[in-house]
């Protein structure tokens, strides 16, 4: 069940590693050339301490558990009902491979339209790397259609 | 040349980026890298059985080009903010092009922030995403 009382609620942490090789597909699947974004050495060079992590990456990372929609499932949703409504990033710290990420989520908002037939669920993510330090905050709004 | 804070009009606009037609192999790389694995965006039949005509792409992947398109205009580490809008669903064959402009200039926390907005769009200017995003200059 959807409603208002979800708001609050938080998921367990979890976390995952940035992988060079992973990054590298990634820069594949999305056209990117750019050596500081494909080679070590090229990073280097750009002033980075290996390979940067893309702007969008952190929710690609926050993919890496074996059932990363388990969260929707419990909540009873059927997962071909839902569509990625909006995401959102706020950065604090850049990402490089090497890190090992924690994901840490809650329920932020919730809310219905059209009089009840589409769902709204806003989820918010503070990323941390191993040092602790928050690089990322990841907001992702999922609409849930009823019917 | 670099960017510069005062330098910068509102109204300026970033170099376009233009995608090649959208292919099926696009989205099987992107599905492995994405760790999106949602069948709907490769398996044709499974959105059959969902009801689509056909896959279309993962929103994520329209983002990761706008973000070229922010990271191609300033430096990755410039980036405050980034929001998109998922609105239409980009196909299989579609000439994706990105787009952006400076659309404010303020100052928050003592930070010079300059606020572009962005969108995706086909050939026939069906916008598919849009937003906007925060990047601090000098």
């Amino acid at each position: 069940m959807i409603d208002r009382s979800l708001v609050g609620r938080t998921f367990a942490p979890y976390s995952a590693d940035v992988e060079a090789g992973r990054l590298r597909l990634f820069a594949k699947a999305v056209g990117e050339t750019r050596p500081e974004y494909v080679d070590e050495d090229a990073a280097r060079a750009a002033g980075h301490p290996a390979l940067p992590a893309p702007p969008t990456f952190a929710v690609c990372a926050s993919l890496d558990v074996p059932d990363p929609f388990a969260w929707l499932r419990d909540l009873g949703v059927d997962l071909a009902s839902v569509l990625h409504a909006a995401q959102g990033f706020r950065y604090f710290a850049p990402i490089y491979a090497g890190d090992r990420l924690t994901f840490a989520a809650w329920i932020e908002n919730a809310f219905h339209k059209k009089g009840g037939a589409l769902m709204f669920i806003v989820r918010d993510t503070d990323v941390t790397n191993r040092q602790g330090v928050r690089v990322a905050q990841l907001r992702s709004t999922i609409v849930v259609r009823r019917g | 040349m670099s960017l510069s804070f005062d330098t910068v009009e509102v109204g300026d606009t970033l170099p376009p980026l233009a995608l090649p037609p959208l292919t099926r192999t696009t989205l099987a790389l992107f599905a492995g890298a994405s760790g999106d694995h949602n069948p709907i965006h490769v398996d044709i039949d499974f959105a059959r059985a969902a009801g689509m005509p056909d896959v279309f792409a993962h929103g994520m992947l329209s983002m990761a080009w706008l973000g070229r398109l922010l990271t191609n205009w300033a430096p990755q580490r410039n980036l405050r903010e980034f929001n998109v809008r998922f609105s239409a669903m980009t196909q299989v064959g579609e000439r994706i092009v990105c787009t952006g402009h400076v659309a404010g200039k303020l100052e928050r926390d003592g930070e010079r922030l300059i606020r572009v907005d962005v969108q995706t769009a086909n050939e026939a200017g069906e916008v598919k995403l849009s937003g906007d995003a925060l990047i601090a200059l000098p």
